[in-house]
């Protein structure tokens, strides 16, 4: 059996307070130097939320643009408002932190998040309003809130996670237990975010794929964060409990983690087993994460730019059995680094792109499209992190001259014809490949190209057990229309029907 | 540069002494390998790290720098860096990385 993507969902959450009270290059610098110049200067470069949708790569990231217009823009793009403003797109959406820390009450189910009764009342209805968002995650946040005064004494007292809307303290997020680290305030705040961040990704992904919410038989999230107590640190299951809140009551599901390399196994593991017939509809799914965010602020506010890494991604494909349209995903072209693969970038390469080329007869240029990191350049070059993107596609043309199969001077010009250029936002696991799944569905779809590799790579050496690096790559290729299953209705019919006239002309003659 | 990279080479320094440590770099470019640098030789430029205020001053390379190119054999040098030597602007990297050592390399 084939598998097929169905579509996909991406959505951004912008939250800027979080910037400054949840990510890591902010809380650090409040530990190691609280009165350091960059911590001053840092609110006057927060982005208003118009700022953030007016963002050219947030405009791409939810649809409403595309990659080939972004590459048209020259840099810098903070400056340049995009032509389309609109929240909503192709893709997903732009929420705003107020509506999404509403969202986040109502996917908590230990009633952890505390929010002011003013700030409900204020923003309840705009949360309503949203079509993603039906009465059964309304009725989710309760009337009755909590009175600021409380809030601020949680903080104060009880160690709660503060939540905070234009700087001022609008609610919190309270510990789960006493003296648990792993269910502190920190990290269920954390969870709370990227659970809320999968919710509305996987919404939007069902409604792009056109199918019921019972038609999802399991989920798989494929986010960076751990759930989990003291006796279980990172037992799970993210990928359940946002299916809960998005109504998917058919289904089951599961966690992957492999850093940035997470999606690309999803999608792997979501088709085969959709190829297997284990099941007929999997949910690829990942949340935000807080602690990257202003990840590289100090070099944004040294170069007067604004804080560009305020936003929460999300995303999630729909993988299903064959409709007979939508681009398959050819599971006997898949790369895969293994233990025994080096490190270096030449041998990295060749196992993920050149490997599953040459088991299928094929060479680099039989692939119409490549996508590896797709991170928005205008974030990484002022803290010195270059341009991922164009870097994997000159690395795959140089790879590709040692082997043959390009000329030297094709390494300049392949970026353009065979890749992207990146626009997602440097979320981790979001970059790695699978934000152009959308883009490339669309694509394969409209016959503008035939079939496109996503890579997805991941650096474990973060986790200290392991000083390996990882990645996987797989195909996605145009629908080769229907599948032929040996034998047709008919056919069999004919051949039951043979089998029973001999049976019976056997017994006549046995008779006679 | 990475807090836990910069403890790791704070660490070697003291251990077998700054006179006797090479580092060798990877990195993806040129402002990236000029940061990495100085980091090891005038101290943290982000304030960040244990090596913020350190001036270890120690000899400092990016592997596709002629020097180091020098050093390595080179089939394992054309297994193992010829294609990132066509990918990078390696004129950049050489010209950060010269700037650095003539600043800030005591040894």
């Amino acid at each position: 059996m084939k598998s097929v993507i169905k579509g996909a969902g991406y959505i951004l959450a912008h939250t800027p307070d979080m910037v400054l009270h949840n990510g890591t290059t902010q809380t650090t610098e409040m530990i190691v130097n609280p009165e350091s110049e960059y911590l001053k200067a840092l609110p006057s470069h927060i982005r208003t939320f118009e700022q953030a949708v007016n963002y050219w790569p947030n405009q791409v990231y939810i649809g409403n643009k595309t990659p080939d217009e972004l590459a048209e823009v020259p840099q810098p793009w903070f400056d340049k408002a995009c032509d389309i403003n609109d929240r909503y797109g192709k893709f997903g959406q732009i929420m705003p932190q107020e509506e999404f820390i509403l969202l986040m009450q109502a996917c908590d189910v230990f009633a952890l998040v505390k929010l002011e009764q003013g700030f409900v009342d204020a923003h309840r209805e705009a949360l309503a309003a949203n079509p993603m968002i039906d009465e059964t995650i309304m009725a989710r946040i309760p009337a009755e809130q909590t009175a600021a005064e409380e809030i601020a004494r949680l903080v104060a007292e009880e160690h709660s996670e503060g939540l905070y809307h234009n700087g001022v303290l609008v609610g919190c997020v309270n510990r789960a237990h006493d003296i648990d680290a792993n269910l502190s305030a920190h990290v269920m705040h954390e969870n709370l975010v990227s659970k809320a961040s999968s919710v509305l990704s996987l919404l939007s992904g069902i409604k792009n794929a056109g199918i019921d919410k019972n038609d999802v038989e399991y989920v798989i999230d494929c986010a960076e964060e751990a759930c989990g107590d003291m006796n279980q640190r990172g037992g799970g299951n993210f990928a359940k409990a946002a299916a809960e809140i998005a109504g998917l009551n058919s289904a089951s599901g599961s966690d992957v983690r492999g850093f940035c390399a997470a999606p690309a196994h999803a999608m792997i593991e979501a088709a085969s087993l959709v190829a297997s017939g284990a099941y007929k509809c999997v949910a690829v799914t990942a949340g935000g994460c807080t602690a990257k965010l202003g990840m590289n602020g100090k070099d944004h506010v040294k170069k007067d730019m604004p804080i560009l890494e305020d936003m929460i991604g999300g995303l999630c494909v729909i993988v299903t059995a064959d409709d007979g349209v939508s681009p398959e995903i050819n599971l006997n072209m898949l790369g895969r680094h293994t233990v025994g693969t080096s490190t270096a970038p030449q041998d990295v390469t060749t196992a993920l792109v050149f490997a599953p080329l040459e088991k299928n007869d094929l060479k680099v240029t039989d692939v119409d499209k490549y996508a590896g990191e797709l991170h928005n350049s205008e974030i990484l070059k002022p803290a010195g992190g270059g341009d991922p993107a164009n870097a994997f596609f000159k690395m795959v043309a140089a790879c590709g001259v040692k082997r043959g199969e390009l000329e030297r001077t094709d390494v300049k010009t392949f970026p353009e014809k065979y890749g992207m250029t990146g626009w997602a936002p440097t979320q981790g696991h979001i970059p790695s490949g699978v934000p152009c799944i959308g883009f490339l569905r669309d694509e394969i779809m409209a016959g503008k190209i035939r079939n496109a590799m996503v890579v997805g790579k991941g650096s474990l050496f973060l986790g200290r057990l392991t000083n390996l690096f990882d990645g996987v790559s797989f195909v996605m290729q145009a629908n080769s229309g229907a599948e032929q299953t040996g034998v047709s209705e008919d056919e069999v019919k004919g051949l039951i029907a043979k089998a029973m006239k001999e049976f019976a002309a056997t017994l006549l003659a046995q008779a006679e | 540069m990475d807090l836990e990279n910069q403890k790791r080479v704070k660490d070697f320094a003291e251990q077998y002494g700054p006179e006797n440590v090479v580092v060798l770099l990877g990195a993806a470019e040129g402002e990236a390998s000029g940061l990495a640098a100085e980091t090891v030789t005038n101290g943290d430029p982000t304030f960040a790290g244990p090596l913020t205020g350190v001036q270890l001053g120690l000899k400092v390379y990016h592997v596709c720098e002629p020097e180091i190119k020098a050093e390595i054999d080179p089939a394992v040098y054309e297994e193992q860096v010829s294609m990132m030597e066509m990918v990078l602007d390696v004129d950049d990297i050489v010209s950060e990385m010269t700037s650095i050592r003539e600043q800030f390399c005591k040894y």
